[in-house]
C-alpha cells in the first residue's frame, strides 16, 4: 500500500516539530508545503471569502500548494477565535475545487488536551497506543520549547553579529537536523551541540541598544512572511527585538488566571485569543525600559482590535510609543517601510534626549 | 561663496523643492504637480529653481529627498540624506515652531499626526491604506461639484449651515454628497460639510485616542484650504497655525537634515539635462516574482532595488550591460 502524505500549513518554523510528531504517531510521510511566496497568498486569496482574515488565506494557499505537490491528507487545528470554524470552511472550499483528500480537523476538539488528540488520531491510525502518542508529544513539546528559546536568543542578538548571517545559517542547519529527530536522546544531543556553537558566535552589542517589543495576533506575529519580515528589518537597524508570543508561552506554559491577575489594571476579563497576552506583554515591555512596541494583526482580527484602545492607555501611562500595523493581502512594502523608518527615527531621537 | 542645501519632497500629487542657506533662510522654492512621473517633475522643478538661485552667491553642497519617491530621486540627485516624510515634516516644523505640540498633516493621499514634546517627536500616526479624508478625496469631489480646488475653501467660509456628510469612507461620503446635492442643499453648504467631514475623518481615524495639545500647526497641501482650517479650529476649540510655507515643510525639513548631516556632495543643476531611465524587471528566481527596479543614468545602471533575496541581486548584474 502506498504511504499517505500528510501536510500542515506553514507557520514560522513550526513545520519541523509538526513533521516529527506526525511521523511518530501516524505511519505516513510528511510533506512540507513549498515555502510561502506571493503566489501562495494570491491563490489563497483567490478562493477565500474577501473579508476573512489573512491567516485563513495563507493557510488555504498552503493547502492548495501542498495538494498540488502530492499531499493527500491535511490537518487543521482548532483555536480560540474564528480559527475554530476555519477547518470546516477550508475543507469545503478545497472539495468544491475538486481536490480529493482526507481532512483531519481539530476544530471540534481541544487540541491542547492529549486525550482529545488520542481520540482523533486513533481514527486515522488504529495502531496508535497511548504510550506512543505520549512519547511523540513529549518530543514535540520539548522541541518547540528548544526552538522558541533559540529563536528568542536570535531575535535579541542577530542585529549585532560580527559576521552577518552566521546565526541564521546555524539555525537553518539545526532545523534540518531537527527534522530527522525521532528520539528524545537525539533531540538533546542536537540542542546541546548547536547551543554551544551559537554561544560562540561573536556579538558586538552596544551597552544600551534600542529595544523594541513585538506583540500582536498569533499568526501574523509568528509567520514572518505575513508581517513583511518586520523582525528582520528591525535587526538590520541594530535593534534588539523581544517577542514573548510563541507556541510554548501561549499553549504549554500559559496560565490564564495568572494573566488576568497581571493585567487587572487594564481589563477585567479575557477578550479572547491573544488579546489578553498582548496587553500583558505590552505592559511588561513598558515597565522594562523598552523604547517602543510594534503591534501587528491581520485586518479585521477582533480580539486584537479590542486590545488596541487598551494599548493606547498603556502608551500614555508609560510614555511608550506604539506602532500599529494591520495586514491583509497587500504586498506593497513602501508604506510599511515609511512607517517603520519614522518609528525608528522617533525612538532614536527620544533615546538621545533621555541621555 | 555661501553654502546652500537643496531639499526635494516628491509626493504622489505634488513635488516640492526648496534651497536654503545655513541659517535655514529660503533662497528659492517651487511647487508643481508630479503628474505620475517623478523624474520628469524633478527636472521641471530644477529648471525653475535654477533661475531663482544666484550661482555666484550660493553653492549647493548637499541634497536631501523625502516623499514617496524619495529613494528614486535620491539616486537621481545623488542625495546625502534620504528620509521618510514623517521625520522630515517634524524637523521642518520644529525648526520654525520650537514650542509646537501637535502637527496635523494632510497630503495628497496620506495624512498623519505627529505629537511633539519639548522639540522631540514622541508619537505619530499615519492613515491606513485608505485615502479617505485626504487631498485627493477633496480634489475629486470639487471636480464633481464643478469647483476649482482653490475656490473650495473660500466658498466653504460663506456657508452658514454646513450639510452633514458621512465621513467614515470616501465611497459613502461620495454617495451621501450626491444624495444631498439632489435633495437641494446649497453648494456652499455641501462644500463646508465636506471640509467638516475631512476633519471628522481625520480626528477619528488618524488621531484616534491621541491627546491633541496646543499649539497646533497644520500643514500639507490641504492646509491651504481655509474651510478645513476653520473646521479644525472648531473641532479642536483652539487656534490652528498654518505657516505660509506649510506646503513646503517636508522639503525644508529634509534640506535642514541634509545640512545637519555634515555630509557634502557636489551638486549641479545640469542634472536636469541627463537622461534617467527606470526599468522594472520581474525576477524569476522563485514564485515571489520580485519586481526589481533598475535606475539608469545615460544608459548606465546606477542603482537597483526591490529584490528580497540574493537571487534577485545576481540578476541585476547580468542586466547591467544591456538596456
Amino acid at each position: 500500500m502506498k504511504k499517505s502524505k500528510i501536510s500542515f500549513p506553514h507557520m514560522g518554523n513550526y513545520c519541523v516539530p509538526i513533521e516529527v510528531v506526525l511521523s511518530l504517531i501516524l505511519d505516513c510521510e510528511y510533506l512540507t508545503p513549498p515555502p510561502i511566496t506571493k503566489k501562495t497568498l494570491e491563490i489563497g486569496s483567490k478562493y477565500s471569502p474577501d473579508f476573512v482574515c489573512a491567516p485563513f488565506k495563507y493557510n488555504l494557499g498552503c493547502y492548495i500548494e501542498a495538494l498540488e505537490n502530492g499531499a493527500d491528507t491535511l490537518i487543521q487545528t482548532g483555536g480560540v477565535c474564528r480559527l475554530s470554524y476555519y477547518g470546516e470552511l477550508h475543507e469545503q472550499i478545497l472539495r468544491d475545487l475538486g481536490y480529493e483528500f482526507t481532512f483531519i480537523n481539530f476544530g471540534d476538539s481541544e487540541i491542547t488536551k492529549p486525550t482529545a488528540i488520542y481520540e482523533k488520531m486513533k481514527k486515522y491510525n488504529p495502531k496508535l497506543t497511548v504510550k506512543r502518542l505520549a512519547r511523540a508529544l513529549m518530543i514535540g513539546v520539548r522541541m518547540i520549547d528548544i526552538m522558541d528559546k533559540i529563536e528568542d536568543y536570535i531575535r535579541e542578538n542577530v542585529g549585532f553579529e560580527e559576521e552577518e548571517g552566521t546565526l541564521e545559517n546555524l539555525y537553518d542547519a539545526m532545523l534540518k537536523e531537527l527534522r530527522t529527530v525521532r528520539s528524545y536522546k537525539s533531540l538533546k544531543k542536537i540542542n546541546k551541540r548547536y547551543k554551544k556553537m551559537m554561544k560562540k558566535v561573536k556579538i558586538n552589542k552596544p551597552k544600551n541598544p534600542i529595544k523594541v517589543g513585538f506583540v500582536g495576533e498569533y499568526y501574523t506575529t509568528l509567520e514572518p512572511f505575513s508581517n513583511h519580515f518586520i523582525e528582520k528589518w528591525l535587526a538590520k537597524h541594530e535593534i534588539v527585538v523581544t517577542r514573548k508570543l510563541n507556541i510554548s508561552n501561549t499553549i504549554f506554559f500559559r496560565n490564564p488566571k495568572n494573566i488576568v491577575k497581571k493585567v487587572k489594571k487594564y481589563m477585567k476579563y479575557d477578550i479572547g485569543a491573544t488579546g489578553m497576552d498582548t496587553i500583558k506583554e505590552a505592559e511588561w515591555l513598558a515597565k522594562h525600559g523598552y523604547d517602543g512596541i510594534i503591534h501587528v494583526k491581520s485586518f479585521g482580527c477582533t480580539p486584537e482590535m479590542d486590545a488596541m484602545p487598551i494599548l493606547e492607555n498603556i502608551s500614555q501611562d508609560y510614555h511608550i510609543p506604539i506602532l500599529y500595523f494591520s495586514f491583509d493581502s497587500q504586498t506593497s512594502e513602501i508604506g510599511i517601510e515609511t512607517r517603520l523608518e519614522a518609528f525608528y527615527d522617533m525612538i532614536e531621537m527620544r533615546k538621545e534626549k533621555k541621555k | 561663496m555661501k553654502k546652500a542645501y537643496l531639499g526635494v519632497d516628491i509626493g504622489s500629487i505634488s513635488t516640492k523643492g526648496v534651497v536654503i542657506d545655513k541659517h535655514n533662510k529660503i533662497i528659492a522654492s517651487e511647487y508643481l504637480w508630479t503628474e505620475g512621473n517623478p523624474i520628469k517633475a524633478v527636472k521641471r522643478l530644477l529648471k525653475k529653481l535654477d533661475k531663482q538661485v544666484d550661482k555666484d552667491e550660493y553653492n549647493i553642497v548637499g541634497v536631501g529627498t523625502t516623499g514617496s519617491a524619495r529613494k528614486l530621486i535620491g539616486v537621481v540627485l545623488d542625495a546625502v540624506v534620504v528620509k521618510n516624510e514623517i521625520t522630515a515634516h517634524a524637523v521642518g516644523t520644529t525648526t520654525f515652531y520650537p514650542d509646537v505640540r501637535t502637527i496635523f498633516e494632510i497630503g495628497g493621499q496620506d495624512s498623519k499626526i505627529i505629537l511633539v514634546d519639548d522639540g522631540i517627536v514622541v508619537d505619530y500616526a499615519m492613515n491606513t491604506l485608505c485615502a479617505a479624508g485626504t487631498g485627493s478625496f477633496l480634489s475629486s469631489q470639487s471636480a464633481r461639484l464643478g469647483i476649482e480646488v482653490e475656490e473650495f475653501g473660500p466658498l466653504a467660509l460663506t456657508s452658514k449651515n454646513p450639510t452633514n456628510i458621512a465621513a467614515r469612507c470616501t465611497v459613502f461620503a461620495e454617495s451621501d454628497l450626491v444624495h444631498k446635492a439632489q435633495m437641494g442643499h446649497k453648494k456652499e453648504d455641501i462644500v463646508a460639510g465636506l471640509c467638516k467631514a475631512v476633519v471628522t475623518n481625520y480626528l477619528n481615524n488618524v488621531s484616534k485616542g491621541k491627546r491633541i495639545a496646543a499649539p497646533i500647526v497644520f500643514q500639507g497641501g490641504v492646509s491651504k484650504n481655509v474651510g478645513v482650517i476653520k473646521a479644525f479650529e472648531e473641532a479642536c476649540e483652539c487656534a490652528v497655525t498654518v505657516d505660509p510655507n506649510s506646503h513646503l515643510m517636508g522639503a525644508i525639513g529634509v534640506a535642514i537634515l541634509a545640512r545637519k548631516s555634515k555630509k557634502e556632495k557636489p551638486f549641479s543643476f545640469s542634472v536636469q539635462d541627463i537622461n534617467f531611465q527606470t526599468k522594472g524587471i520581474d525576477c524569476n528566481g522563485c514564485a515571489n516574482h520580485c519586481e526589481i527596479i533598475c535606475v539608469y543614468r545615460d544608459g548606465e545602471l546606477i542603482d537597483s532595488w526591490g529584490n528580497r533575496c540574493e537571487r534577485g541581486a545576481i540578476k541585476q548584474k547580468r542586466n547591467k550591460v544591456k538596456i
